[in-house]
Parts: structure tokens; C-alpha cells; sequence
């Protein structure tokens, strides 16, 4: 019996940046409301259109926020925190209620000025009588540098992978990034810079992990019906999965498996695809050693292989599996949740409109999210021109 | 200063469900729950045992020994109590369970041995933190 998924096709009709970097002249509200405009004059739909809403990070109660903010009342509405994860959660809930005529026009919309604001956390608060402040912040844990630390210490212990294969991530990444004019950092970045950056908490040095950057986006997910007067081409929601495991790193029994291995064997199933059927691979690429866990739970090599992977130069630019070739959270923009940035790559890349960066013939991209500390969250959206 | 108060959840460094915990460590005893059931440890508590879903749990006292399972140096501040560099690690317990914990070591390796310690703290119970085994404390 054919899936109710694949009978009720659901399309992103529309992707936009919001500004990205260093935002001085606007508020996240005005951000996220030009990004709809943009986002949804892509799909051939206005403001008045929109009859679903998904936000995170928006405010206590996010999506009222931000609804207000635009004029909406929606219908359907969801403001569920998965950290930077978040929009890839939303795509597959968005598909789901589309389907099920829950809804029609559903806005995915995010942004943060996190780096004028200066405003991240270092620590879990202490002494609020959370678990966090009693078992976590007494020891001194780096939110979230030393959850993903202890999970690439442990990664390396066990599978021998080097300093040198987390560097290639990094330098993957910015290769990318030097073919995408928006990109935050764009200099030529080698394996020794990487290792001669300072270390922050072993073995993670300060250019294995991602940028502090202002920056969002938006995205419309509708019916085929819905997109038919989308100015651009819309790319099919193939498949979509998720999870989400523990929140206090002592909690997780293998710091090496992420919540990914489920979502992306959920988001796989449905799309009917595997591994070897991806052309653009957007992973949440906060920490280096965390896209080695990526590609081993999706399936692209066996289980501690990733870092053989990509010592071969297969993540850059020409290479076997394109990956973050927006330049990614490492080197183009990372705006605290870097979830919907990846949905936005993925379908430039799908359309043919990502310029000097374009993957010859991309057919099928998975954006893959993760969210929380150390691998909390997961979510695999797989895309595909149709 | 007494390391014992009348409720440290009071203070905001527990709450009802962990405060027989943190009273044994005014004690300098390390305590995890045990299924009455099933006989698995766990922490933090809950009033469940997540192995076999009894309700029934007891506490018990800990050896204090146990093996580094990761482990990383922060080099960069984060609170004003610890100054790096310092060693900050998951360490699993003989008995099972698995602690975010500091090593009070200068070096360490992931799959070393080591032994229980009590760090004291200043109005607070003390936190139990780990030395190498066979170092002196």
C-alpha cells in the first residue's frame, strides 16, 4: 500500500537568508518577517496564505511571537525546542500535517543575533535545583564545547580517528565556503592551521568548532496543488525522520552513536533512497568530529571509518559526497540553530541556483540537524528534484 | 561550617528527589539507587527503575571505584569556582552508573583507574570528584 507521504506529495516552494553575519540594522521579528516575504514570493504565496506556523527560539512561547509579529492566525502551529535541529523536526511535522490536510501553507522561520548580542551561555545555570545545576555545572563543563569534547575524546580513543581527519571537516568546509560570496570566512584554511588554532577543551580546538554569527532563514513547505505558482522550482520532501536521546552527557551510553542513526534510517525508509544515492550532504556541522558521527550513523561508511572517509578529500569541493557547501556552521554561518540553513542550501543546490558552488546534477541532498548537548536531537530531511 | 544542613534543596543545590543523595554526601558517602526488583544501579534518581520499570528502589553505598570513559581538558574559563586548565571526565562506576565528575589529577587517559574524592564547597555539600588510583589524595 503506497504511503500517505508519497500519494500527498509535500514540496519546499520557497527558501530565504535572512541577513546574515553582523546584523546592526535589524531585530530577529523584522529578520524573520523579510525572510517570509522572500521566501514565500518564491512559492507564488503571500503572508495571507500562511495558515501553519513553526519557530524555535522566537520567544517564550515562539510561534504566538512571531504570528503576532506577521499578522497570522494559524491553524496548525508549533514551537517545540530541538535545538538547532529544530527546522529539520519542523520540515517532517509540516509534511505530516500537510498531508493529512491539517494544514496547506506551512512558514518555517528563524533568526538570532546571537553574536551583536553577545549573549550565549558558557554554563548550565547553578543552583536552580535543575539536574544540570546539581550534576553538571559543579564541574566546570563548557556548554556546549565540553559535551562535544567529551564525545569526540571518547570517538577517538575508540576508533582511532586522528586531529588531522577533524581538521579535513574544517578544511572541507571552508573550501566551500571560498565559492560562497556570503560566507563569514573565506580564506584559504590548511590542515596545519587548523591544528595550530588553540585548544579549547582537548581535543577540540578553536577551528573545529563553529562560528558565532548572526543569521536565520525561511521556508515554505506546501502540497504540490498549493505550488503551482511557485516563481522557482520546487524540490520534493522525499523523507524525513527523527529522534532524540539524552540531555545530561552521562546519561548517553555510547558517546560515539548520535540520535542521527535513527532519523536518518527513518527519513531513508521513506524516501525509498540510501546512502549512496546522495548528492549534497548538509550536516549540522557545529563540531568537526561531529560530521564523522554523521556520515558513519547515515550509512555513507561503517561505523569508526568517517575519518579514512574523508582524509580523501571527498566532503570538498569535486569530491565523492559534496557536503556543507554552503562552507556549513564551520566556515559561512552559524546563528546558534543552524537547521534551517541547511534546508536552504539543500534546495539551492537542488534548483541549480547555488552559482559557483553547484554540485553538477544534484538530484537528491540530505539536510541533517542535530540540536542540544552533544547529540541530544536528530533530524534527517531527505530533498529531491522531481 | 558544617557540611549538613536541613535541606540543601533549600539552597537551590538539590531538589526532593536527589536530596537523600546529597545528604549522604555531607557524609562523604557516594550513593546510587538500586532496583529492590532487578537489582540494577542508576542515577541520578528517579522513582522508577528505567531497566525493569519497578517502582521499588533502596539506595545504596558505592565502593568509590571506577574507570574513565572520556575525559577532556577545559582550557578555557567557565565558572569562577574551577580555574583552568582542569580535568573534566565521565567516569563509570564499578556498580554501573556513569558520573560527570573532575579528575583532580593533571593528567589522566581515557581508561585509567580511579578512586573516589570529596571536594569540599563553601555552604554546599561536597561534590565528589575522582583521583587517580594509587595517587595520594
Amino acid at each position: 500500500m503506497p504511503h500517505a507521504l508519497t500519494t500527498s506529495p509535500v514540496y519546499i516552494a520557497g527558501v530565504a537568508e535572512t541577513a546574515l553575519g553582523k546584523v546592526l540594522d535589524q531585530s530577529e521579528f523584522s529578520m524573520v518577517a523579510l525572510a517570509a516575504r522572500e521566501a514565500l514570493a518564491e512559492a507564488g504565496l503571500g503572508l495571507r496564505d500562511v495558515d501553519a506556523l513553526f519557530t524555535n527560539y522566537m520567544g517564550e512561547e515562539g510561534s504566538v511571537q512571531l504570528g503576532e509579529y506577521l499578522g497570522l492566525a494559524p491553524r496548525y502551529a508549533e514551537s517545540s525546542d530541538m535545538g538547532g535541529a529544530s527546522f529539520e523536526f519542523f520540515v517532517h511535522h509540516a509534511m505530516a500535517a500537510i498531508a493529512a490536510g491539517r494544514c496547506e501553507v506551512a512558514l518555517i522561520g528563524y533568526a538570532s543575533r546571537q553574536r551583536t548580542r553577545r549573549n550565549r551561555k558558557k554554563a548550565a545555570p547553578a543552583l536552580d535545583g535543575s539536574l544540570s545545576a546539581q550534576f553538571e555545572t559543579p564541574y566546570g563543563i563548557h556548554f556546549p564545547i565540553g559535551h562535544y569534547a567529551l564525545s569526540a575524546a571518547r570517538y577517538m580513543h575508540q576508533y582511532g580517528a586522528t586531529l588531522e581527519h577533524l581538521a579535513e571537516v574544517a578544511v572541507a568546509a571552508r573550501q566551500w565556503a571560498a565559492l560562497n560570496p556570503k560566507a563569514w570566512v573565506r580564506d584559504p584554511l590548511s590542515i596545519a592551521d587548523v591544528m595550530a588554532s588553540p585548544m579549547l577543551c582537548d581535543p577540540l580546538r578553536k577551528l573545529d568548532c563553529c562560528l558565532i554569527t548572526d543569521g536565520g532563514g525561511a521556508i515554505v513547505v506546501t502540497s504540490r496543488d498549493r505550488a503551482r505558482d511557485a516563481a522557482k522550482r520546487p524540490i520534493r520532501v522525499l523523507g524525513a525522520g527523527e529522534s532524540h536521546v539524552q540531555w545530561h552527557v552521562a546519561q548517553c551510553p555510547d558517546l560515539t552513536v548520535t540520535p542521527g542513526r535513527a532519523s536518518g534510517r527513518d527519513a531513508f525508509a521513506m524516501a525509498g533512497i540510501s546512502a549512496c544515492d546522495v548528492d549534497v550532504f548538509e550536516p549540522y556541522d557545529n563540531f568537526t568530529h561531529a560530521v564523522l558521527l554523521y556520515l558513519e550513523d547515515l550509512g555513507f561508511c561503517g561505523k569508526g571509518e568517517a575519518g579514512a572517509f574523508v582524509a580523501e578529500g571527498r566532503l570538498r569541493p569535486g569530491g565523492s559526497l559534496p557536503s556543507m557547501t554552503s562552507g556549513g556552521g564551520l566556515s559561512y554561518c552559524h546563528p546558534g540553530a543552524l537547521g534551517i540553513l541547511l534546508l536552504v542550501e539543500a534546495v539551492r543546490q537542488l534548483r541549480g541556483e547555488a552559482l559557483d558552488r553547484q554540485v553538477p546534477g544534484a538530484e537528491i541532498a540530505v539536510a541533517h540537524g542535530t540540536g542540544g548537548l552533544a547529540f541530544s536531537t536528530a533530524s534527517t530531511v531527505v530533498l529531491a528534484r522531481d | 561550617m558544617t557540611d549538613k544542613t536541613s535541606s540543601f534543596s533549600d539552597l537551590g543545590a538539590a531538589d526532593p528527589t536527589t536530596e537523600p543523595f546529597w545528604q549522604a554526601c555531607a557524609e562523604r558517602r557516594l550513593i546510587v539507587q538500586r532496583c529492590t526488583a532487578c537489582g540494577a544501579r542508576q542515577f541520578y534518581p528517579r522513582p522508577f527503575c528505567l531497566a525493569c520499570e519497578s517502582g521499588s528502589l533502596d539506595w545504596v553505598e558505592v565502593e568509590g571505584f571506577g574507570t574513565i570513559y572520556s575525559l577532556t581538558t577545559v582550557r578555557i574559563p567557565v565558572s569562577d569556582e574551577l580555574v583552568p586548565p582542569y580535568l573534566l571526565a565521565l567516569v563509570d562506576l564499578d556498580e554501573g552508573p556513569r558520573l560527570l565528575t573532575n579528575i583532580e589529577a593533571s593528567t589522566a587517559e581515557i581508561g585509567d583507574r580511579v578512586t573516589l574524592a570529596w571536594r569540599a564547597r563553601d555552604g554546599l555539600p561536597p561534590l565528589p570528584v575522582f583521583r587517580l588510583a594509587g595517587s595520594r589524595s
